[in-house]
This record gives C-alpha cells, structure tokens and sequence, in this order.
C-alpha cells in the first residue's frame, strides 16, 4: 500500500511542489540560520581555538570567558609549573591594542604576546614570512583578514609600520586565523614586546598555558593547579564551553537567532501543514474508494505517514542542500559565519520530522472519519 | 461453497431503518426495509432520487451501520460485526462499481485494477499479472500503463469493472454503473457484468436510473420514500419497466 500512497503524492504534482516547498523553506531557514548560529559562537572561542599545542589554560578566577581578560601577576607562571604533572607552562598576552597606522588614523587590534623562547600559540598557517621572524626588533605578524581590512586592494608591504602605545611595530609576515567575534585584526608579536605596546599596567600576564604530562589526564591535572594556586585553570574543551556558555546567557544572539529559526519552523509547519492538509481533502473520495475496498485506518494512517516522511526526506535534503549551498557560496565573504556541524543537521532534521508530523496529524482525522459510503456519492 | 448453503438467501435484510441527522432535524432514508437476495441473482435497485438506494447497497455492503434492523449477508451478522470485522468483511468479499468510476488517478489500469489485491496483501508481482489478465479479457490489453486520465469513460469503467472483480468478491455492488456511459458503452458495461459476475455463488446489486439495463436484471425492486414497495421477477433480456406491484 505504500506504493499507491507515494504514486498519489506524487501523482499530484502541484501540491507534491508546494509541499515539499514548504519543508524545504523551513529547513532551509533553520539549518541556515543554526550555522549561522553556530559561525557566530565559533567566532567566540577562535583564539582559544587557534592555540594548538596547550591542553590547559589557567586565568584568574574571575574570568568568565576568552575576551574577559584579568592580568595576573607574572609570578603565576612559576607557580603553575611547580604543580606535579605539569609537563611545561609559558605565558599568553591578550588584549587589546589601539593601533596607528601610516595615515595618522586609528584601528584597535588584539593583541597576542606570544612566550618568547617556543612561541606557543603562534599561528600555524604562515601565508607571508615565517614565525622565527618574531625575533626580529619590533617585529610582528598580523592575521591576513585584517590585513586585508587595515589596507584594502593593496598587497602585502613587509616591513610596514604601524604603532601601538606610541611604539613602531614592523610587520613581518601574515598569518592565516580563525575570523574573531569582535571582527579586530589580530598582531602577534613576542610577550616581551607586547607588554609594551599594550598600556602600561602593573600585573599584565593574561592566561598561562600548561601541558599535563604524559598520561596525566587535563581535566585532572586542571584541577590540581586551581587547587594549589587558586587561580582558574581550565581544560580546552572546558575553556570553549565556558567560553559558548557566556555567550549564550549574557548575549541575545541565542534569542534573535531563536526567534527566527522558530519563525522557520511555524512558517514551515504552516505552509506544509496547510498543503498537505488540502492535498489530503483532495483526495477523500480517493481514502474513501479504499476504505470501502476494505483499506482499515491502520493502514491509511501509515499510507499518511510514508507520504509526509517522503515529503519530509525531500524538503530536508533540498533545505539542508540549499543552506549549504549558501554557506559555500559564501565562503570568501569574511563578514559571514557560517559554521555547518553535523549537530545543525540533526536539529535540521528533527525539526522537519516534527513539522511533517504535524502536518499529518492535521489532515489524518479527515481521513478517519471519512464515511467509506462517501464513494456512492455521484 | 457447499449447495445447502446456497439454498439460503444470499442477503437477509430485516426491518432495516437508517436515520441521518437527530433530534427535530432526523430524517429517515430507510423506514423498515425488508429483502431477501438468493445466490446467483443479479438485483436492481430501481427508483426515485433520494429514495433510499444508496443508502440500503451501503448498509448491505457494510460500509454504513443501519439505526435498526437486521442484515446478514452470506450468513454473517452485519450489524453485530465490529468495523474491523466488517473492513475485513469487505476486503474478502464485496466488490465495487461507482457511477464516477473511482479511479485513482495516479496509477495505471492494471494499477488501479490491481488494488483489491494489494489491499489483500498479494505482492505487486502477483497482483499486477492477475489484474492484468482480467483487463486483457475485458479489452483492455493494450492499455494497461495508461493513467485514467488517458482512458475514455467506457474504458475506465471497465478498469473499474476489472477492479471490482479482480479478486473474486461473492457480493458485487454496482451504484449507477452506466449513468456516466453513452448508450453503446452502458450496453458493453452490462454485458460484461452479467457475463463475468453473474455466477451461481454470487450476488449482484445494481443501483440504476437507466431502463435500458433493465433487461440484465434477474429481478427489479423499486423503492420509493426509503421502502420497497415492488419486487418484480423477470427472464433476463425482458424489456420493459417493471410495475409497481409488491
């Protein structure tokens, strides 16, 4: 019976369309706009993103999340290393730097002073020059997006000057980084050399980055350094909740981008509901001609079932293709985060099954209670 | 089917009254309907608009529930049935021929008249051949992937005929079977239903408005104001309109 009801949904081709139009809107609208979610919240845990090599990262207690930056003082460091099972710590400058540029014009940066002697959390993709380059007097690198952004259409000058707290700065390479959420190009430099181009502060380390040793466990090991220093020592997945978390409960970004996936999802709802409920009425006399040849309501409901499941794979796959379409089409425009995780597919994907089940549940007591004898009717 | 069995009537209908609506707003489309239909007869159901026709042919098809009244058909209790039994009463047993054929437009002839047979749960490997054999028997062998869309009225009355008897039904009901053919084509539909359902285990019921099938009839009851008020037995290929005497 399964068959007849695909032929009959299919068979009507307009309303097939229009159903499948409006599953796929919705989940087009709630995959696009969840990745695009999910872009954003990306954006906010980047930089602890872009630091490979440091399993844990211990900042004041009081920090709340990655931009929330309170300076320690130095002698943290050694602190931290003389907690067992820490295999090696360096310092981590963050902050935010006001930098001036040739034409006398102001842009601020963020600022990341790297330990002098391994350069943890250096970029890993070069695109001009090399990280050793750091060593050089005044030396430092700046991501190539907000190259782009400080000197538009003009291509990379080694050797440029810019000032940051009335000291030169040479740029010596280009790095590739993760987009940041306040969209401010990011310098790399040494720590030495970032403390003085950030205003003078009397306590200026902002995180220190520790590896456990081996076979030590990082949660573990985070836990033993927040118990004997004091200070917040966080695994990197538990940096980036934290990190996602505050964004989630102190911004509204959640509730905008709620708001219109929900919107998505009652427009969605509406306009297959709608249709599927018309397609149903339309075929009555088709339900009822099978219920009279003996069709049962068990049967009918799963004969509704397989068409809106059907309707509802179809519009899923077109949505969800759609939205990635758009997030590839996308790609090279750099104001835009979209971030497709296999989660936004399954969100995507549960969405639509609740709208199709929906969408069934409105027209299926039609056809319950559709007399058989409706078929005598001429 | 043992031939003591066929001795008793096909169809008891006893005292039958169905009522729609309620309270000052009821009217009654059945008022006492008595009838008995042997095995191997073809009946016609004959009378005015709204005189209770449909109504009865449904009831004895079990596909509405009398208010009062007794029916059996082929020894079993309609109105005592559960309306799963009674779906299951269907399958097994009744088959259909509406006046607007009932097509679903999406399959194809053998499709369509496959039907009865998916819906009894046959495979569509075995179902589609056996409707398709029975459709080349009523002339239609050539037309068997053409949507109904693509058939003339007569031809899909006959897929309709075709899906009425694909699966051997012992009741066949036909509700107004020619009031939608041209004469030529209501004279072919006949004969293929007196030809191929009229069997000696079988019961045919034909509901008509049109007097030139009158003459395939084994008898003629016509109703008026939801009661029989004749029952004329006739010699099929008789001409005439039947009287009005009980």
């Amino acid at each position: 019976m399964i068959w007849i009801a695909w032929k009959m949904l299919i068979g009507n081709r307009a309303k097939y369309l229009g159903i499948v139009f409006g599953v796929a809107f919705a989940a087009l609208l709630i995959a696009q706009q969840s990745s695009i979610f999910c872009g954003l919240m990306a954006l906010t845990v980047s930089q602890i993103l872009d630091v490979e090599g440091a399993g844990i990262w211990v900042m004041d207690p009081k920090v709340k999340y990655v931009d929330d930056v309170k300076p320690m003082a130095d002698t943290h460091l050694y602190r931290v290393r003389g907690v067992p099972g820490v295999d090696w710590a360096v310092r981590l400058y963050k902050g935010i730097a006001r930098a001036r540029l040739e034409g006398g014009s102001y842009e601020q940066v963020i600022l990341l002073g790297l330990d002098d002697a391994t350069f943890i959390g250096a970029p890993l993709n070069m695109i001009e020059g090399s990280i050793d380059d750091l060593r050089a007097p005044d030396a430092v690198i700046m991501d190539i997006v907000g190259y782009r952004k400080l000197w538009p259409d003009e291509p990379f000058k080694r050797g440029r000057i810019i000032e940051m707290n009335d000291r030169r700065a040479v740029i010596v390479g280009l790095a590739k980084a993760r987009k940041t959420f306040q969209s401010f190009p990011v310098v790399y430099t040494r720590y030495s050399q970032a403390v003085r181009f950030a205003p003078p502060e009397r306590k200026v380390l902002s995180f220190v980055l520790a590896e456990p040793a081996p076979g030590v466990a990082a949660a573990e090991l985070a836990g033993r350094i927040s118990g004997q220093t004091g200070l917040q020592a966080l695994s990197r997945d538990d940096f980036l909740a934290k990190t996602i978390r505050y964004y989630l409960l102190n911004t509204g970004i959640p509730i905008n981008f709620g708001i219109t996936v929900g919107l998505g999802f009652l427009v969605g709802t509406a306009i297959a509901g709608q249709t599927f409920y018309l397609f149903i009425v339309e075929n009555l006399r088709q339900f009822g001609a099978l219920k009279a040849m003996g069709t049962g309501n068990g049967t009918i409901l799963l004969m509704v079932l397989a068409q809106a499941l059907h309707v509802g794979f179809v519009g899923l796959g077109v949505g969800v293709g759609l939205a990635a379409l758009f997030g590839w089409g996308t790609r090279s425009f750099s104001k835009l985060s979209f971030y497709m995780p296999w989660q936004v597919l399954v969100i995507t994907g549960v969405a639509v099954f609740l709208i199709v089940l929906l969408a069934s549940l409105l027209s299926i007591r039609r056809v319950f209670i559709v007399d058989p004898a409706i078929v005598f009717r001429g | 089917m043992p031939s003591s069995a066929l001795q008793s009537p096909a169809v008891q209908v006893r005292g039958v009254t169905r009522d729609f609506g309620s309270g000052d707003a009821v009217a009654r489309a059945l008022r006492g309907v008595d009838l008995d239909i042997p095995h191997g007869e073809l009946l016609m159901l004959v009378g005015p608009s709204g005189c209770g026709k449909t109504t009865l042919v449904s009831i004895i098809a079990g596909t509405l529930q009398p208010t009062g009244g007794d029916v059996q058909v082929f020894g079993e209790d309609l109105v005592s049935m559960s309306p799963a039994a009674r779906v299951r009463f269907r399958r097994a047993n009744v088959g259909f021929i509406f006046q607007s054929f009932n097509l679903l437009p999406a399959l194809t002839a053998v499709e369509n008249a496959a039907v009865p047979l998916i819906i009894a749960g046959w495979s569509r490997a075995r179902a589609l051949p056996a409707a398709a054999a029975l459709l080349d028997r009523l002339g239609l062998g050539s037309r068997l992937t053409n949507l109904p869309s693509e058939l003339s009225g007569g031809q899909q009355q006959r897929v309709a005929i075709a899906r009425a008897l694909v699966h051997e039904p012992r009741l066949l009901i036909c509700d107004e079977p020619t009031s939608a053919l041209d004469a030529e084509n209501g004279r072919i539909t006949m004969e293929l239903i007196s030809g191929l359902a009229v069997r000696p285990d079988r019961v045919v019921i034909v509901v008509t408005h049109d007097q030139r099938v009158y003459p395939y009839a084994d008898r003629i009851a016509t109703m008026e104001d939801g009661q029989i008020v004749s029952i004329e037995a006739r010699r099929r290929g008789e001409i005439g309109a039947p009287s009005h005497d009980t």
